[in-house]
């Protein structure tokens, strides 16, 4: 049991408990807060998976930006008020659970019975170490580079891979979203 | 030190399932648009785990490329939803999800 695998373990249970909280509290602000612990938590789960810029982004934009926005959503709202909303039990939350229950069965039998090819060892991955570095093949980077942002980087602008339309089309979507979001909270459209 | 030797990527796809399943119940049981919303954050945290846990066990960086592109989707979703229930609440001043059931108020 090394390290990695106890930080594991013990954050696992973390985000399980802490998105249970999240989901069976009354209160929205506390769902938000236990929302963010459990993107932290992932945010660790990425660095155990060797993805530091995408644990760094989740940080800033998930447990930064969209969680305050959230929060700010949620107190302008003024939902812990009189008026806040009743969570009714009862009947429809126990068929939820039990269509989870269903749920998670189906995908579990779906991934044990799964078999995928397994991966390279890891002297075939340390042997491309002897690989020069090749401009045609990103695909080709040293084990323990794969998340760095000049491996992402390299690879998303990168002119043999598909990712740099995708690139463009994502501004065009932030340009739509931030003027439908400007739209939608004027006062009268 | 191996980066390999890390955590089986077994363990990763069975934390992801049950996330994700937290998130679908969630969903289901809340009548509170905000926490749907964070629960369908959660289901997308949940994809994005078993994205970097697959491409790190095939040595990909492509897994990344997705959860990128996830993530910047998530944002405009959630800055465009959030828009939305602020503008109903304004006009039913209630954001209830029972209690809303017309498309055009």
């Amino acid at each position: 049991m090394n390290v990695e695998n106890i930080i594991f373990w013990i954050l696992a249970v973390v985000s399980i408990i802490a998105s249970l909280w999240m989901v069976s509290t009354r209160n929205a602000v506390r769902s938000a807060l236990f929302l963010v612990l459990t993107f932290l938590c992932m945010a660790v789960f990425y660095i155990l998976l060797s993805a530091q810029f995408i644990a760094a982004v989740q940080v800033i934009v998930y447990a930064g930006a969209i969680m305050v926005l959230f929060l700010f959503v949620i107190m302008l709202l003024n939902l812990s008020a009189p008026q806040a909303l009743k969570e009714k039990g009862g009947f429809q939350a126990r068929v939820s659970v039990l269509l989870g229950v269903g749920f998670i069965a189906a995908l579990f039998s779906t991934g044990f019975t799964m078999t995928f090819q397994t991966t390279k060892t890891a002297s075939d991955l340390y042997n491309l170490r002897l690989i020069p570095d090749n401009p045609d093949m990103p695909n080709v980077v040293l084990p323990e580079n794969i998340g760095t942002v000049e491996t992402i980087g390299r690879h998303l602008f990168h002119p043999s891979q598909p990712w740099l339309f995708p690139f463009e089309l994502t501004s065009i979507l932030l340009l739509v979203a931030v003027i439908g979001a400007i739209i939608l909270a004027k006062r009268n459209v | 030190m191996n980066p390999l030797q890390g955590v089986p990527v077994e363990n990763f796809l069975v934390l992801s399932a049950i996330l994700f399943t937290i998130g679908v119940i969630g969903v289901l049981v809340k009548r509170n648009p905000i926490v749907i919303f964070m629960c369908i954050e959660l289901m997308l945290n949940a994809a994005n785990l078993t994205f970097i846990a697959l491409g790190r066990h095939f040595w990909q960086v492509n897994g990344q490329m997705y959860v990128i592109f996830a993530l910047s989707v998530a944002a405009a979703e959630v800055s465009v939803g959030l828009g939305i229930i602020v503008a109903i609440f304004r006009t039913k001043e209630t954001i209830n999800v029972d209690e809303i059931n017309l498309l055009k108020y």
